[in-house]
C-alpha cells in the first residue's frame, strides 16, 4: 500500500495524543490549574493534529461532515463519531481541571474510555479489511492500542505503566511482522484464484492492461523501499520501543526525560507506521504479476 | 446508505467470455467514450500528451499466459470491470453513504455528490474496480451504464452496458443473474461460469466463462515430441541426398 504521509502522520500522533489522553482522563497525573493546561494543550495538539492531516488525505475535505452518517457500518464513520465525542468529553474534563481546579473523575473516566475506543477504531479501518491479509487480523488493533498507551504513559510519566506497556508494544510490534510477513501466503491468494484460470495451469502476466501506470498500481501495488524493510525494522524497534524503555528503567521521571523518550518513540513510530503501509500486500497486486511476491 | 439490501430483486451483471476475448480494447475505449459524457463526473486523464500519462477507466483488459502442466502455453485475455457483488465490502466501508447497491437491480453506484474521496472503497475492492479520479477527487466505478439499459430514448438494441454493444467477438453479455431462464444463467450453467477470487467471499454477480479444452489433434500438434526428427535412417532418394550432402 502507498505509504502516505498525510495517514502515516495521522496515525501516529492521533495514536499519540489519544494515549496521552486516556491516561489524563484516568488521573494519571491528576493534574490541575497550570500544569494542566500544559498537558492538555499537548495532548490537544497531537490528537488534532493527526486528524487534521487525515483530512488531507481526501478527495474532497469539505463534505466531510457526511462522513458521520454511516456509523452502522463503517470504522470510519465510527472513528469520525468516537474521536469527536472523546475530544469533548475530554475538552470539558480538561476545562474543569484548568480552570476550576476539579478533576471529574467520571467524566474523565468515559473521556478516556472514548479516547482508546478512538486509536482502536483507527486501527478497525486497517484490521477490516479482507484485501489486505498483513492487516486483517486482531494484532493489528492490539498492536495500534498497545502502542498509543505506552506512548501516552511516557508523557504522563506514568514510569512503571510505561515499563509494562513498552515491553507489551515491542512483542506485538514484533509478532505484527513475523506473522504478518506470513499472512499472504496462508490466505491462499493467487493469480490462479485471482484469475479462475488455476484449473488450466499456472498463470503469469502476459501483458499489463495499460502501458503507463494508474491509480491501482499507484495506491495499492506500491513497492517502493521494501528492499531497507529489515533495516528499517530495526530502527524503528530501537528508537519506538528500546530507548524509551532504556529511559524509562534508567533516568527518573520527569518532563525533560519523557521528552526525550517521546521524541525517540516518535521517530520509531513513523518508521515502524511507514512500514505498516509499505510492506502492507493489497490482493489486487495478483492482477500485476506479483506486486505481491515481489515484496 | 451502505447497509447492503438483504435481498435484490433483479441481479444485473455481465457474463465474459474468456473462450472468445480477442483482446482488442474495444470495450475498453467504449466504455471510456460513454462514461466520459454521460453519468457523473468525466472520466479524466492526467498529462494526456506529456511523458507521463494517467487517467481513470471503469474496465481494463489484462492478458495472462496459462502454462498447463503437458503442451503449449495459452495466451487468454481478460477483461476486468466491477462485479457487482452481492456480498460488496466496497459498500460497507463506505463513511458517507456515496457508496449503496440498489436493491431493486443489485447494480453497486457511487453517488458522487456524497464522496469525499477517501479511497477506502478501493482499498476494499479485491479486484481493483474501482479509481479515485484526479481531477474531480471522487471514486468511479462501472455503472453497468445504468443509463443506457433503462434508458427509452435509445433504440432497444442500445439499451445494454457499451462495452457489450460495442465488442466485435461476442465476448460479453448483460443480463438477468435472479432469472435462471435469462440467457447469461443459461451461459454460466452451459459452460460452467466461474467467481474471481471465492475466497475473498464477495458473491461476484459477474461470471467468467473459462476458454473451452483446446482441440487435441496429434498428427498436428505442436508438441517438442511432434517436432523430433521422423526417422534416423532415411531410405530410398532421401538417403541418397543424406550421403551426397554428408559427403560434401
Amino acid at each position: 500500500m502507498h505509504p502516505a504521509p498525510s495517514v502515516i502522520i495521522f496515525t501516529v500522533l492521533s495514536g499519540l495524543g489519544f494515549g496521552y489522553l486516556t491516561w489524563l482522563g484516568l488521573g494519571f497525573p491528576a493534574v490541575t490549574g497550570w500544569t494542566a493546561f500544559f498537558c492538555f494543550a499537548i495532548a490537544f495538539a497531537t490528537a488534532v493534529g493527526g486528524l487534521v492531516s487525515a483530512s488531507f488525505h481526501l478527495g474532497n475535505p469539505q463534505r466531510a461532515l457526511k462522513a458521520f452518517t454511516q456509523w452502522k457500518t463503517s470504522w470510519l464513520s465510527r472513528e469520525a463519531w468516537i474521536s469527536v465525542l472523546a475530544l469533548i468529553v475530554m475538552g470539558l474534563y480538561g476545562f474543569c481541571a484548568v480552570f476550576l481546579d476539579m478533576l471529574v473523575a467520571p467524566l474523565g473516566l468515559l473521556g478516556a474510555v472514548l479516547s482508546i475506543a478512538t486509536v482502536f477504531s483507527t486501527a478497525m479501518i486497517y484490521a477490516q479489511l479482507k484485501t489486505v491479509p498483513r492487516w486483517n487480523h486482531w494484532l493489528t488493533p492490539a498492536h495500534m492500542v498497545s502502542v498509543s498507551l505506552a506512548g501516552g504513559a511516557v508523557l504522563a510519566l506514568q514510569w512503571r505503566a510505561a515499563l509494562i506497556l513498552l515491553v507489551i508494544a515491542g512483542a506485538l510490534q514484533a509478532l505484527h511482522w513475523i506473522l504478518g510477513d506470513r499472512r499472504f501466503a496462508e490466505r491462499g491468494h493467487s493469480a490462479e484464484t485471482a484469475t479462475g484460470l488455476g484449473s488450466i495451469g499456472s498463470v503469469r502476466m502476459f501483458e499489463p492492461p495499460h502501458t503507463g501506470t494508474n491509480y491501482l498500481l499507484k495506491e495499492m501495488v506500491h513497492k517502493v523501499g521494501r528492499k531497507h524493510a529489515q533495516k528499517l525494522r530495526v530502527i524503528g524497534f530501537i528508537a519506538l520501543i528500546l530507548v524509551p524503555l532504556v529511559v524509562v528503567l534508567a533516568a527518573p521521571a520527569n518532563p525533560f526525560t519523557a521528552a526525550v523518550a517521546t521524541l525517540s518513540y516518535l521517530v520509531g513510530a513513523f518508521a515502524s507506521r511507514w512500514l505498516f503501509f509499505a510492506e502492507a500486500e493489497h490482493v489486487v497486486g495478483l492482477y500485476y504479476d506479483g506486486g505481491a511476491k515481489a515484496s | 446508505m451502505t447497509q447492503l439490501p438483504a435481498q435484490t430483486q433483479k441481479k444485473l451483471g455481465l457474463v465474459i467470455d474468456l473462450d472468445t476475448c480477442v483482446g482488442c480494447h474495444a470495450c475498453v475505449i467504449a466504455c471510456k467514450g460513454w462514461n466520459t459524457e454521460n453519468y457523473g463526473a468525466p472520466l479524466s486523464d492526467m498529462d494526456a500528451y506529456g511523458g507521463d500519462p494517467v487517467g481513470s477507466f471503469l474496465n481494463r483488459i489484462h492478458s495472462f499466459e496459462v502454462q498447463p502442466e503437458k503442451g503449449p502455453a495459452q495466451t487468454i485475455h481478460f477483461p476486468k470491470s466491477c462485479l457487482h457483488c452481492e456480498d460488496a465490502p466496497c459498500v460497507t466501508v463506505c463513511p458517507t453513504g456515496a457508496s449503496y447497491k440498489r436493491s431493486e437491480d443489485g447494480i453497486v453506484l457511487v453517488n458522487e455528490d456524497a464522496c469525499i474521496g477517501c479511497g477506502l472503497c478501493a482499498w476494499a475492492c479485491p479486484y481493483g474496480a474501482r479509481e479515485l479520479d484526479q481531477a474531480e477527487g471522487v471514486m468511479k466505478k462501472c455503472t453497468l451504464c445504468v443509463d443506457r439499459i433503462y434508458n427509452e430514448n435509445l433504440e432497444e438494441v442500445d439499451r445494454v452496458p457499451a462495452c457489450v454493444r460495442t465488442c466485435p467477438a461476442g465476448a460479453r453479455h448483460f443480463g438477468d443473474f435472479a432469472d435462471p431462464q435469462s440467457n447469461v444463467s443459461q451461459l454460466v450453467r452451459e459452460r460452467g461460469g466461474i467467481d474471481l477470487m471465492p475466497e475473498q467471499g464477495t458473491r461476484p454477480v459477474n461470471k467468467y466463462l473459462p476458454p473451452r479444452p483446446k482441440d487435441t489433434m496429434k498428427e498436428l500438434g505442436a508438441d517438442a515430441a511432434d517436432m523430433s526428427p521422423v526417422t534416423g535412417n532415411p531410405k530410398g532418394f532421401l538417403g541418397w541426398l543424406d550421403k551426397a550432402l554428408e559427403a560434401l
